[in-house]
């Protein structure tokens, strides 16, 4: 009787009045509340900005804006950019994650450790070191002879080279959400595939794909809504190339001031947040047509054997490796390296100048290594404890509510991180009843992360609850398990994998992050992004890069932790754990 | 242990009736099949004792406890009736062993460890899967799975266990042990036991009655002998067992609970429905029914009815002929020898059931 049990799903108003008696499930809608005020309120209070002139109702920044040429040209750069990076990011972290998880390769937990890596670098790092990399004034090249002469065009400042980096910057998105996807696979339905007499490419084109549609599409929904937002690459890469995405006009249009200047970037904003919600509204229209629940036993790895390819194929997921981390990597190192930004790294000059000032000259470095490890720890924990019940009611226990909540939810990561700092510091400069004001202190940066990174907690648990057989927790119930006990002792572990895995994207993207802390900073709270953006900005792209190296420092050695701990764990808490 | 009463049970999804006024009443230790084709409702019906849906309408008790009545709003929650159930797809957690599987109950209800460990023990030597007690369940086979879940069912002594196609998953050797296990089980426990199947061989075999539902009515709730022999309707002659329903003109009632019919050129004796019987006096026979099951037509020269086999099929021992009769009825038949297709055949019938055809249609 698969029937009732899908009907179940499609018939909102009837579950709610089962649950109507179980005041436990009561209680979980209560959730619901805070993560209104923290997401959407302030988005909503920008809005305001937007449809009032001068103290009166007016649509006049609508119709100042959208008659703008340069707005839709803005719009179509986006998309570009955006569309085709998350094609990018496709490939690579598609094509990674199906051969890591599903195939024999060797060495799969080192080649998973490394792919996490480049996620961990800012993206005007990334930007940065990709220009320094190529351009003619390359560290690294100049130091092997073989930059592009003087006065060549540097290839980067082009719409693909945006989307080139965007698709590299996050393709560990993908990879990651697929991952926890392909980890539901039971083997059974892969062998019965072979059995049938699927082979290569039947087997992956028919069977292995379909079944991780709702990773996949969930993975790119998440990609696209990111490089849409992104900053720092559209900005280091764009700006030059005068190539204006809508992010770079929000921010072009800050730096302009004037007294209109909120309510047209209120107006911009809302345009690139309908963008985003039009993805994220396809994105659920074709998941909720693929309701597949995996049955059978999950536990026993797949291992397809590539035969003859195999060695090909590892050197070619080598190869990817170090042109998106190493190369990147040795020319952000070289230029930490170098006495004075643009003079040529050779064995002789090389100097650890840099890193000597960062740690021990200057003050604000640790402050911000502080700083950024307590946000993003404390975002990420607050994040998934929250995320485990609001997942299960939104997968559960589904109603109008909770399917606006379900859109609503990606609009603060969707939008630019400077859009979202601007309706954080409209709202919370002075709280209405309060009379307290967040402004200049961490409280704003955390409350403003735990509004971005959300969606990025939420998705993989979200994606989780939806492939779990609900038989097995009405076992539970029918063996006499509470809510919280079945949470606690069916839920959670079967869950925590994906609740570590987005446990874990949240507290390295608010480790680096720099767009919303760019503006809601103040002295003594700087974040990590925020001090190598000011260092870059005010010239001093060496001392830049010596923080950068020190953070990507820090995180893989954070990485490395865990992987040590994870034996010790329960099984799949750690994501890149094979 | 305790007996179940549910009355007037209804449960709609949306326009879709799945349960429509259904009222059934298990005796406490008693072995239930509900059985029926898919979509029937008997799981509906299943989920709806278990709680994990709520009724529109009715009212269902436990061992004399309402727990479930819209009407006063009651609504039990299945964490609070300690009913065991187990599922087609067995829903084993697979991050616990076997043991901890099994003693998830006795965890939640929280026993102490020496107990607990006593008692899951004795459940899965019930099950005989003692030595499994350390496995993970990825490691069992479909039937070591199906029986770590009835083990885990019976260590938390339920009311009564629920069982929603357990043996769908299973193949058919399988199917016959675990069969068996589940009868040892109720009769070494003597639990309640309600099971839902589309398999009315696997009900036949195993409940003490079995209640057979369609479009979301019980058609008819019976011992399986009774079922077999006196199929209420045309939905649960054509249902449960083999054979054929032949409509009839000609009734000559003898006595409440014998008559004659005629069937081609032959007079039949056969058994007849009460309930058409006290019919007979207003309506018209016109809308009867005979059932004719293989074991009570014979192939003999010597009959009266004539028909061409159809078919042969070599069970074993005999074999089975399909023979027609008339322009479009045939019957399914036994032989002791071997039939060619078109052959002319005389046939023997010893026994027959005549009902009411139409008896479905106004229920």
């Amino acid at each position: 009787m698969q029937a009732t049990g899908r009907l179940r799903g499609f018939l909102p108003g009837m579950t709610a009045s089962t649950s109507s008696n179980r005041s436990s499930d009561r209680l979980l809608y209560w959730l619901l509340l805070p993560v209104f005020v923290v997401s959407i309120l302030p988005i909503m209070r920008l809005g305001f900005e937007g449809v009032m002139v001068g103290g009166v109702p007016s649509l006049g920044y609508f119709q100042d804006v959208l008659g703008n040429s340069t707005t839709w040209q803005a719009t179509a750069n986006s998309l570009y950019t955006a569309g085709l990076g998350t094609v990018i990011s496709l490939l690579i972290g598609g094509s990674f994650a199906f051969l890591v998880a599903l195939t024999d390769v060797r060495a799969k937990a080192a080649l998973v450790f490394c792919f996490m890596i480049p996620m961990m670098i800012p993206p005007q790092i990334t930007a940065l070191s990709w220009v320094q990399l190529t351009g003619p004034s390359s560290a690294l090249l100049n130091a092997f002879g073989i930059a592009p002469a003087m006065g060549a065009p540097q290839p980067l400042y082009s719409a693909e080279g945006i989307a080139l980096l965007l698709g590299i910057q996050h393709a560990s998105i993908v990879f990651l959400t697929l991952r926890a996807n392909l980890r539901m696979l039971p083997r059974e339905q892969i062998e019965a595939a072979r059995l049938a007499g699927a082979r290569g490419g039947r087997l992956w084109w028919q069977i292995i794909l379909p079944l991780t549609s709702p990773g996949l599409i969930a993975g790119t929904a998440m990609a696209f809504v990111t490089a849409l937002g992104n900053f720092g690459i559209t900005a280091m890469l764009g700006i030059p190339a005068n190539y204006a995405t809508l992010p770079t006009l929000i921010y072009q249009k800050l730096a302009g001031f004037g007294p209109s200047v909120l309510g047209e970037v209120s107006v911009l904003a809302m345009l690139i947040g309908a963008i985003a919600i039009c993805g994220v509204a396809l994105h659920h229209r074709l998941v909720s047509k693929r309701d597949y629940r995996l049955m059978g036993m999950v536990g026993r790895p797949l291992d397809i054997s590539l035969g003859a390819r195999r060695p090909l194929v590892e050197a070619i997921l080598w190869a990817v490796l170090v042109a998106i981390l190493v190369v990147p990597l040795l020319a952000l190192i070289a230029t930490s390296l170098v006495p004075a930004f643009g003079v040529k790294l050779n064995f002789d000059n090389y100097s650890f100048e840099a890193f000597r000032e960062v740690l021990f000259v200057q003050p604000s470095t640790m402050r911000a290594f502080q700083n950024s490890f307590m946000l993003s720890v404390g975002a990420s924990l607050t994040l998934i404890l929250v995320c485990l019940p609001l997942a299960y009611v939104m997968v559960r226990r589904p109603s109008r509510l909770t399917k606006l909540i379900n859109l609503m939810v990606e609009v603060p990561y969707a939008l630019p991180g400077v859009v979202l700092a601007i309706a954080c510091i409209l709202l919370f400069i002075r709280i209405p009843l309060l009379d307290v004001s967040l402004y200049g202190t961490l409280g704003i940066i955390f409350i403003a992360y735990l509004a971005r990174f959300l969606v990025i907690a939420l998705r993989p648990v979200m994606n989780s609850f939806s492939q779990l057989d609900p038989a097995l927790e009405e076992a539970a119930q029918a063996c006499g398990a509470g809510l919280g006990r079945r949470l606690r002792d069916i839920l959670l572990p079967l869950v925590a994998p994906a609740a570590a895995a987005g446990a874990l994207l949240v507290f390295l993207t608010a480790f680096n992050e720099l767009t919303v802390s760019a503006l809601l900073w103040s002295a003594g709270n700087e974040t990590l992004g925020v001090l190598i953006f000011n260092l870059d900005d005010s010239g001093d792209t060496v001392l830049a890069s010596a923080v950068a190296v020190l953070v990507v420092l820090v995180v893989i050695a954070l990485m490395t932790g865990f992987q040590l701990a994870s034996r010790r764990l329960p099984k799949g808490v750690v994501p890149w754990q094979t | 242990m305790a007996d179940i009463n549910l009355s007037r049970i209804s449960k709609c999804f949306g326009d879709y009736r799945a349960v429509n006024q259904v009222s059934l009443d298990i005796a406490d230790g008693e072995f239930v099949a509900l059985l029926g084709p898919s979509g029937c409702g008997k799981t509906t019906l299943l989920r709806l004792l278990a709680g994990f849906e709520a009724p529109d309408d009715g009212v269902i008790s436990l061992g004399g406890q309402v727990v479930a009545d819209p009407q006063s709003n009651i609504m039990v929650t299945p964490e609070m009736r300690n009913l065991g159930i187990v599922f087609q797809s067995y829903a084993l957690w697979p991050h616990m062993s076997v043991a901890r599987n099994v003693g998830y109950p006795l965890e939640v209800r929280g026993l102490g460890r020496a107990e607990r460990d006593c008692k899951i023990k004795a459940a899965l030597d019930t099950v005989a899967l003692g030595p499994y007690a350390d496995r993970s369940p990825s490691e069992l086979s479909g039937g070591q799975r199906q029986r770590v879940a009835l083990a885990r069912c019976l260590v938390m002594e339920p009311r009564a266990v629920l069982l929603d196609e357990p043996l769908a998953n299973l193949d058919v050797h399988l199917r016959e042990t675990m069969q068996q296990a589940f009868l040892d089980f109720h009769r070494r426990t003597g639990a309640t036991m309600i099971y839902v199947t589309h398999d009315q061989a696997e009900a036949m075999a195993m409940a003490d009655r079995i209640a057979v539902m369609d479009k979301g009515h019980i058609r008819q709730m019976a011992a399986p002998e009774t079922l077999y022999r006196e199929p209420a309707d045309l939905m649960v002659a054509g249902f449960v067992g083999a054979g054929a329903v032949l409509p009839i003109s000609n009734v000559s009632i003898h006595d409440d609970r014998t008559c004659s019919v005629r069937l081609g050129d032959a007079d039949v004796a056969a058994r007849i429905c009460p309930n058409l019987v006290r019919k007979s006096n207003t309506a018209q026979l016109g809308q009867a029914g005979i059932c004719l099951r293989p074991e009570d037509v014979w192939v003999d020269d010597a009959g009266a009815l004539r028909g061409s086999v159809e078919d042969c099929v070599y069970l074993g021992g005999r074999f089975r002929l399909s023979v027609r009769i008339g322009r479009d009825q045939s019957l399914p038949v036994y032989a002791n020898r071997r039939a060619r297709i078109g052959e002319q055949v005389g046939l023997k019938v010893s026994d027959g059931w005549v009902f009411d055809r139409m008896q479905d249609e106004a229920a």
